[in-house]
């Protein structure tokens, strides 16, 4: 029998939110700034007051103690308007996050795994990712009725290859490992090694990835609605609140500047989170990208 | 005659998440003028930041010379100037890596990289270091210098480049040469190559080298005198001759004795002998290490082994060794 | 009986060039090669980088499809089986990885990894597979409470261990272990080294044992091949080989070896000038004859077949 040789090198690290923060103040900063949006998001409009209420009576009202952030030109609420245009913005930004990581993780694999289907999905993908997403939103729109949904599924539409070629090229630096050989030479078939070697070693870069993609599509929105081709203006979103303020932008800045500045915070907070978990989970592709 | 280069109770250390990291602690060498010393160890024993050390490549950043002094030529390079050590290095001292390839740069011909370092150290014109670069690489043994002067690093063979390597390394006529590894990345034939180049350049340019390796083999066939480190301390110190006769420290004489031996005809029964092994694993050094280094693998260790780090102590010959229970 | 039956093995890589990316030419990674394992035996590859000999190794695993040639695995041919087809064979053939840091998902754990084939052929799961798990972990000297760690959790020769473990779990007939030692240091070497003889004496395994050391294969083999440019240039028992090296490509890598001894540092001699040639493009004739001191005419245009000069002793050579 062979002597049991040596003790383990490494003892467990104990974890302590201390030295989390430490070591990665990007993630910190970037969860902290989003749990308070999302917290504004869910529970802020049971506080504030309607925002769709007019009263011509205090239009263009400056902030102050009753209204934190002033009026708008029909005397509605920005406070309440801002706070109601946060849900929007993040639904918009993490379903279009989640639905196109899911599919670009579905179309991702099987386009990096199985090569025969890699050429012919590929080029597809190349064709959608050369429509703007502006413009097919728009399109979209102006077939159907406008809705959060049809926006959802316009910026959904163009980000989707970009998440295809992400996935396929870890996917394929993953097939040339050699623990892939190693598991293949183990006897392990196709189901289990895409499942157990190949997927959960796409996920940390595909998180990193959609962080991005959650990012420009709440921009894409804002975008939208600021054309007039977003969600519809009953709804308040700070797309539309910005587009909305522009004309009286020189006598009421803060109809723009408010919700700007809540915009610029979220696409900073999911930018600042996504940078520091690309840092955190892999580092060379840090240096790729 | 007083030493080239004095390496005295270096200690060199990076700060890491998990803490200081003793690379190099508390070691002690001298180089002559035009020798060979070999410095082996195994990985993580100091051996390659020992020698970023003495040409300051340490990354400052992360790391640093905490302690000790490095004379040569009236400087002390632990704590010399940076612009007075780019001066040196390259010139006065130079350096060649394992992995030739990341050392070169791929967009320019590599007579114009050996011919830049000319220009950069010595009073010349660019005529003349061209020249100097196409003489260098007829000195290393490059065949048809004046076609390969103008090909850049990738139309190169692995032996190739770490030939223009060490061409561009003795370009200005340095007094040491420091070689990490040179020849880890090559194959067997190629390797007797380039070792054969070496020594031969050394006798025709008087350049004393610094040979690290993890190869006992390279050692035995290239050094004049050898420097053992473990964990960061040097551990054993000989003529080469003396080190594989009678290597004295109990790690020493582990390492020899793990080695399968292509020299002797060991199985005369044709059962394959066992290698000795050394027990357990190089300590972390992460934490200051009490006693000896060596002590928790050591067969021989003793309390006082475990208690009291062992003083480097003179075996006579030029043979000193840092162990309590090294007996001559 | 041999286990394991090579003959005439040829991989080539195709290379796809021009505008259209067709096929513009081969590397001829591994060129007509044949050889045997006996049961309880170790051959060793020994070769330079290019050479062919891992190549070699991928392609009797049918991690590659080879090109031509013949490989009977105990008596089946599974040359030409289809990745399904293959798969229950794929427990007489293991493989050891050179490099223990990649060779292991990062991702499970150390028991898992070891574990997996278990699962894959059905032969232990749940509680019955952690035990198995368990006893395999005390064969190659690690503690069995460490099946739970992860594998950067564990040193380079521990790592190799644990990838003994898990070829070792499936009980196969022949292990391919390409350069299993090469990464390690060299005490660490030694551990691991003795670990697969003594695996082999009790168990009985052929091992395909590839390497650029010609001290290690030394060690380790019963009988060697050298390689070339994909082809096998000499194979004889160890003891031959090094004693009469015939072929000159063998002598000049003895020659060029170096060894832990300074009084032997006279004798060593490059003796081969120049560098391999590249495999998409190899010289005609013999594929040495651009290196070799005694290269005459005919060997830059005859290719040397591999023939038997003394019993067991082939030699790819003209001149010999």
């Amino acid at each position: 029998m062979v002597a049991i040789t040596d003790d383990l090198p490494l003892a467990p690290r104990r974890f302590s939110l201390g030295s989390a923060i430490r070591r990665n103040p990007t993630i910190a900063i970037g969860a902290v700034l989003l749990i308070v949006l999302i917290a504004i998001a869910v529970v802020g409009p049971y506080f504030v007051g309607n925002p769709l209420k007019i009263a011509p009576v205090n239009r263009l009202r400056p902030p102050s103690e009753r209204w934190w952030f002033g009026t708008d030109q029909f005397g509605r609420d920005v406070f309440a308007r801002t706070i109601y245009g946060s849900r929007v913005s993040l639904i918009v930004g993490l379903s279009v996050a989640a639905i196109s990581s899911a599919l670009g993780l579905i179309l991702g694999l099987a386009c990096g795994y199985f090569r025969r289907l890699d050429g012919f999905v590929m080029r597809i993908m190349d064709g959608v990712m050369a429509i703007p997403s502006i413009l097919l939103a728009i399109a979209l729109i102006t077939l159907t009725r406008p809705g959060l949904g049809i926006v959802i599924v316009a910026i959904v539409i163009p980000e989707v290859p970009r998440v295809v070629r992400v996935v396929r090229a870890i996917v394929l630096s993953i097939r040339s490992q050699p623990y892939i050989e190693s598991a293949i030479a183990g006897g392990t078939r196709n189901a289990k090694l895409l499942l157990r070697h190949v997927l959960p070693n796409t996920l940390a870069p595909l998180i990193v990835q959609s962080t991005y993609v959650c990012a420009s599509a709440m921009l894409i929105e804002a975008g939208l609605s600021f054309l007039g081709a977003g969600v519809p203006p009953e709804i308040p979103s700070w797309g539309n609140i910005i587009a909305q303020g522009r004309t009286f932008f020189q006598i009421a800045p803060w109809t723009i500047l408010i919700p700007g500045a809540f915009l610029a915070t979220t696409v900073l907070a999911v930018n600042l989170l996504g940078d520091g978990l690309r840092d955190r989970l892999d580092p060379r592709l840090a240096r790729r990208l | 005659m007083t030493a080239l280069l004095e390496v005295r109770d270096l200690c060199t250390q990076f700060s890491t998440l998990d803490g200081v990291v003793r690379a190099v602690d508390g070691v002690s060498f001298d180089v002559a003028r035009g020798e060979t010393l070999g410095i082996v160890g195994e990985s993580g024993c100091g051996k390659s930041v020992t020698a970023l050390s003495i040409l300051r490549l340490i990354p400052p950043e992360t790391g640093r010379i905490a302690s000790g002094s490095i004379h040569f030529e009236g400087n002390d390079l632990a704590t010399l100037g940076e612009r007075e050590m780019k001066r040196l290095r390259g010139h006065r001292i130079s350096m060649i890596f394992q992995e030739p390839m990341t050392s070169l740069n791929p967009v320019l011909t590599v007579g114009t990289q050996i011919a830049e370092n000319v220009v950069r150290h010595l009073d010349v014109s660019w005529k003349q270091a061209r020249e100097r670069a196409r003489e260098m690489l007829d000195l290393v043994r490059i065949a048809d210098s004046r076609r390969r002067i103008d090909e850049y690093p990738h139309q190169l063979s692995g032996g190739m480049r770490q030939r223009v390597m060490i061409a561009m390394a003795l370009s200005c006529d340095p007094q040491v040469l420091i070689a990490d590894e040179p020849t880890t990345a090559l194959d067997v034939t190629i390797q007797a190559q380039i070792l054969d180049l070496m020594l031969e350049l050394k006798e025709k340019t008087g350049t004393a080298i610094v040979l690290i390796t993890h190869d006992l083999g390279v050692v035995a066939e290239t050094a004049e005198r050898v420097v053992v480190m473990y964990a960061g301390r040097k551990v054993e110190e000989a003529p080469v001759d003396a080190l594989f006769e009678r290597p004295l420290h109990p790690y020493t004489r582990g390492l020899m004795a793990a080695i399968p031996r292509l020299d002797v005809d060991a199985e005369s029964d044709g059962r394959r002998p066992r290698l000795q092994e050394i027990p357990g694993l190089v300590p972390r050094l992460t934490q200051p290490i009490v006693g000896c280094a060596f002590a928790s693998r050591c067969g021989l260790a003793t309390d006082r082994c475990r208690t009291t780090a062992p003083p480097v102590v003179d075996a006579g010959g030029g043979h000193t060794v840092a162990c309590w229970e090294a007996r001559p | 009986m041999s286990v394991l039956e090579v003959s005439d093995l040829v991989k080539h890589f195709p290379i796809y060039g021009g505008l259209l990316q067709r096929q513009v030419g081969a590397v001829r990674a591994v060129d007509c090669v044949s050889f045997t394992i006996a049961r309880g035996e170790t051959l060793g590859l020994v070769g330079e980088s290019g050479c062919g000999k891992s190549t070699i190794g991928k392609t009797v695993l049918k991690l590659m499809e080879p090109t031509s040639g013949k490989i009977v695995l105990g008596g089946t041919d599974i040359t030409a089986l289809k990745p399904a087809a293959m798969w229950p064979h794929r427990k007489r053939i293991q493989t050891i990885f050179q490099d223990p840091y990649s060779s292991m998902n990062p991702r499970l754990s150390a028991g898992t990894i070891v574990g997996e084939p278990l699962e894959n052929f059905g032969i232990a799961k749940g509680r019955e597979r952690d035990e198995r798990v368990a006893r395999l972990f005390e064969r190659v000297g690690l503690r069995p409470d460490a099946m739970r760690k992860y594998a950067h959790e564990f040193s380079g020769g521990q790592r190799q261990r644990l990838g003994i473990a898990k070829a070792l779990s499936v009980s196969p007939d022949v292990i391919v272990a390409d350069e299993p030692v090469s990464a390690l240091d060299v005490s660490v070497q030694a551990q691991v080294l003795n670990l697969l003889i003594d695996l082999q004496e009790e168990l009985g395994l052929a091992y395909l044992f590839i390497s650029h050391d010609l001290a290690v294969m030394r060690h380790i083999s019963h009988r060697i091949a050298v390689m070339y440019l994909g082809r096998i240039v000499e194979l004889t028992d160890k003891r031959t080989l090094f004693s009469t090296p015939l072929h000159p490509y063998t002598e000049a890598l003895l020659s060029a070896a170096t060894a832990p001894d300074p009084k032997r540092r006279r004798k060593r001699r490059a003796t081969v000038q120049g560098d391999v040639p590249s495999p998409a493009n190899p010289p005609p004739g013999c594929h040495f004859h651009t290196r070799c001191p005694y290269a005459k005419a005919e060997c830059k245009v005859t290719s040397p077949p591999l023939r038997e000069v003394a019993p067991g002793h082939h030699v790819a050579c003209l001149l010999r």
